[in-house]
């Protein structure tokens, strides 16, 4: 009981936390802006591989780190673009194209890194984002800038979604896309909208390991982190503030783990101990998502002028 | 005097089918016009043209003089053509006041106006009388208020011609007069409205002239008053229609039998189907029995109960008396269900595949695990000729049949077996009137050869036509049944709402 306490008194620990999370914050508000259109990304995986790779090589080649995170957005962008072709314009099973795009970028990424690495015997390193000493914040003035745009985006993606009417449609056309079609709003392109600007969103997740968690590229770094926003949105009933909390429930779990790692000592085996967040976090899905209400027209295609 | 609305020579053909066929058409200021027509007429696709859903092959529509570029929702709205579809657009987890909103604005802006969009609601609402709280979301309103959103957001959008495409087919005999006292408001106001439906009944109340559609042409045009029931039927269908109607209820001696009986009944469902409350009913050999009903009230759940598909959690459901003649041996039910396409039957199978398939290890049909295909065909081949079913060959998907001769081929395979239980869940929706009157003739039939029969229906005239006795159910509960001589409109009506629910 004590040590608990020491834990959650000390700022190193919350300090892990809020880095874990980071990811996983950008990862959800993506998955939230896709699925509150209606449209399940699937891509997510990849999508944060591809931005973590193309963020990566942009500041590797010279680039500056903010433009590392632009190219990682542009990336996503343009798998989202590819996304919601395949399931808002012809539409095609959003599973399978989403599985597809994860398979798809994942491979493209490990390829050309292996293509312009050919003889790497670590990963080449670059110059990270750096923590924000001039911050007065405690916890926050050891983040790196990209953690404090993931906390603002979060407020701003509320505002958009419950104040204006772009995030009203936004919320129709996840509900019922003939509603907003019969108000003279084009589906399509509010989709395309979503998915695009969702999945840019995925790869400025994925950069996050590359540009401010670590300082290089390797292979299996994401390690499940998309597939964990899939589950955090559910849990989040699809609110922006829930996604922020159930991210750093998540973080929580997992930083928790890596201390009891270390001070457990060897007496369990250590794969016990990086299955606790997993096994908690469905536990905490079960307890909560168990009555969410889904967006009405999720996975639902639109098809104009069908009924 | 400048009309509201001109439609001029529209046609619009879909691969070989001329949906409209040089449909011309007009609508006055204040005005009410009926749109008639059977399933199929072409009622949809010419509201679909004007609401810039589909583009005309040839014709023009114009708007207050002015004519309306085709394929542009977004124009028809500007120039103040609102729609109220059938099937309500509206968007389930969100309030009132964000239904009414969506699409009003720019979507670019910045910040949302939702003060000033909360007053004009609340003018529009009390100017109207459709009284509606803004913060409501739209899952907890009942199928009234959501049409009065609809209309509401019609009028918020500034609708000076407002299309309502069949308004009543959900609403209670009083919120329909409701409605009609709205849409007399509206035409007081100014408004046009094309009131689209097929109940005779209504269109002579509201209307003011009427338009009918037979095959994608304009068969008839006039003023309501000059029209009849019987003309405009006629012009419907084109040709004379025979109503169906029961004759006198059998005797109550006849009726000794009892056939179905449910008992405290209770069951609910983990999807957000309206659970059932404790339902009683007893279905006797030789007699119709009704349940009336706005959908949602638990009809459909209560068909799949009585059909085996949900448990109930609660009571029981069977054969009724010891004297029943199928307790020596497994009692036969007739299964219509409500979905015809999707509960049905299969669609991909062939016609003679779906019209053996309930049977398929009956003997008849299969041995050992094999198929007897000619038997199958032959069968399928006798029903299709007994209960008149249109079709190129038994092989067809089932699913390229129009609804009327699939649910004709579903009542042949189901009421061939001379089952003594029948139970039908909307037996003849969304068909047209020829059709309607076939099931119709089926049922009776089968209830003059001893069968017990409950119906499950939505539609009143359906009830009053067949049914020998009549229960309402409302929110899962199941008023007794009772001779439907005792019934009238406004009880059925009042039960339908919940309230009065005799005890």
């Amino acid at each position: 009981m004590n040590e608990i306490l020491l834990l959650l008194a000390d700022v190193d620990f919350w300090v892990a936390v809020l880095r874990i999370a980071t990811p996983l914050i950008f990862g959800t508000l993506g998955v939230l802006l896709c699925e509150r259109a209606g449209v399940l990304n699937l891509g997510i995986e990849g999508i944060m591989v591809a931005g973590a790779f193309t963020g990566w090589l942009t500041v590797y080649l010279g680039g500056s780190l903010w433009l590392g995170v632009c190219i990682a957005a542009l990336t996503g962008a343009l798998f989202g673009m590819l996304h919601s072709l395949l399931v808002v314009r012809l539409p095609l099973s959003q599973h399978v194209a989403g599985l597809g795009i994860t398979l798809f970028a994942t491979s493209l990424s490990y390829y050309t890194y292996r293509v312009t690495f050919p003889k790497v015997e670590s990963p080449p390193k670059i110059e990270s984002f750096a923590e924000m000493n001039w911050l007065p914040i405690p916890i926050l003035s050891q983040q790196t800038p990209l953690t404090l745009l993931a906390l603002a985006l979060v407020p701003t993606i509320g505002y958009v979604l419950y104040r204006t009417p772009l995030g009203l449609a936004l919320r129709a056309v996840g509900e019922n896309p003939q509603a907003v079609e019969s108000q003279g709003i084009d589906v399509m392109r509010l989709r395309t909208g979503a998915i695009v600007a969702g999945s840019a969103l995925m790869g400025v997740g994925g950069a996050f390991l590359t540009l401010a968690a670590f300082n290089s590229f390797f292979f299996n770094m994401v390690n499940g982190r998309g597939w964990i926003c899939v589950a955090l949105i559910v849990f989040a009933s699809w609110r922006p503030g829930k996604a922020l909390f159930g991210a750093i429930l998540f973080a929580f779990f997992d930083a928790a783990q890596l201390r009891l790692q270390q001070s457990g000592g060897g007496a369990l085996p250590y794969q016990l101990y990086l299955m606790l967040p997993y096994v908690l976090s469905i536990l905490a899905l079960v307890l909560v998502a168990r009555k969410a209400a889904y967006p009405q027209a999720l996975m639902q295609p639109y098809v104009k002028g069908a009924r | 005097m400048v009309s509201s609305l001109v439609i001029d020579n529209v046609t619009k053909q879909f691969g070989g089918l001329i949906a409209n066929n040089n449909i011309s058409l007009t609508l006055a200021r204040g005005e009410v016009l009926a749109l008639l027509g059977e399933n199929g007429a072409g009622k949809s696709t010419l509201m679909n043209i004007l609401f810039g859903h589909y583009v005309a092959d040839s014709g023009s529509i114009s708007v207050f003089g002015e004519s309306l570029t085709p394929g542009k929702p977004q124009e028809a709205l500007a120039r103040g053509v609102g729609m109220v579809h059938q099937h309500f657009t509206l968007a389930d987890n969100l309030s009132v006041l964000d239904n009414v909103m969506l699409g009003a604005e720019k979507l670019a802006r910045i910040a949302s106006g939702r003060a000033a969009a909360r007053e004009r609601l609340a003018t529009l609402s009390s100017q109207f009388g459709l009284t509606i709280s803004p913060d409501a979301l739209i899952r907890s309103l009942s199928v009234g208020e959501k049409q009065r959103v609809e209309i509401l957001k019609a009028l918020y959008r500034g609708a000076r011609i407002l299309i309502l495409d069949e308004p009543t087919s959900v609403l209670t005999p009083q919120e329909a007069s409701a409605l009609f006292a709205t849409l007399k408001r509206l035409v007081t106001d100014g408004l046009s409205i094309i009131f689209i439906s097929h109940k005779l009944d209504e269109v002579l109340a509201i209307s003011d002239r009427v338009a009918v559609l037979r095959q994608g042409k304009l068969v008839f045009e006039g003023a309501t008053r000059e029209a009849t029931k019987a003309s405009l039927a006629n012009a419907m269908v084109g040709r004379e229609v025979t109503r169906i109607q029961r004759d006198g209820g059998s005797s109550e001696k006849e009726l000794r039998t009892e056939l179905l009986q449910l008992n405290n009944v209770s069951a609910d469902c983990p999807d957000s189907r309206m659970p059932l409350d404790q339902i009683s009913l007893l279905v006797r050999a030789g007699e119709i029995v009704a349940i009336a009903g706005v959908s949602g009230n638990g009809q459909s759940l209560l068909a799949d109960v009585l059909f085996g598909i949900v448990k109930p959690s609660a009571g029981t459901v069977g054969a009724a008396s010891p004297r029943s003649t199928s307790s020596t041996k497994k009692q036969s039910v007739a299964r219509i269900p409500e979905d015809r396409q999707h509960t049905g039957s299969v669609g991909d199978l062939t016609v003679w595949e779906n019209a053996i398939l309930p049977r398929v290890s009956d003997s008849r049909f299969s041995k050992w695990g094999w198929l007897k295909r000619t038997n199958a065909r032959a069968h399928a081949t006798a029903l299709v000729k007994r209960f008149d079913v249109r079709l190129s060959s038994i092989e067809q998907p089932i699913r390229r049949l129009s609804g009327g001769n699939m649910q004709k081929l579903i009542l042949g395979r189901e009421l061939s077996e001379q089952p003594e239980v029948i139970v039908a869940a909307q037996p003849t929706w969304g068909l047209d009137v020829g059709a309607v009157a076939f099931v119709h003739q089926q049922l009776l039939d089968a209830r003059a050869r001893g069968a017990a029969v409950l119906m499950i229906s939505e539609d009143l005239d359906e009830v009053f036509a067949l049914a020998d006795r009549i229960a309402v159910m409302s929110k899962g509960r199941l008023s007794d049944a009772v001779s439907s001589a005792h019934w009238t409109r406004e009880s059925i009506g009042l039960a339908m709402a919940g309230e009065a629910l005799a005890a």
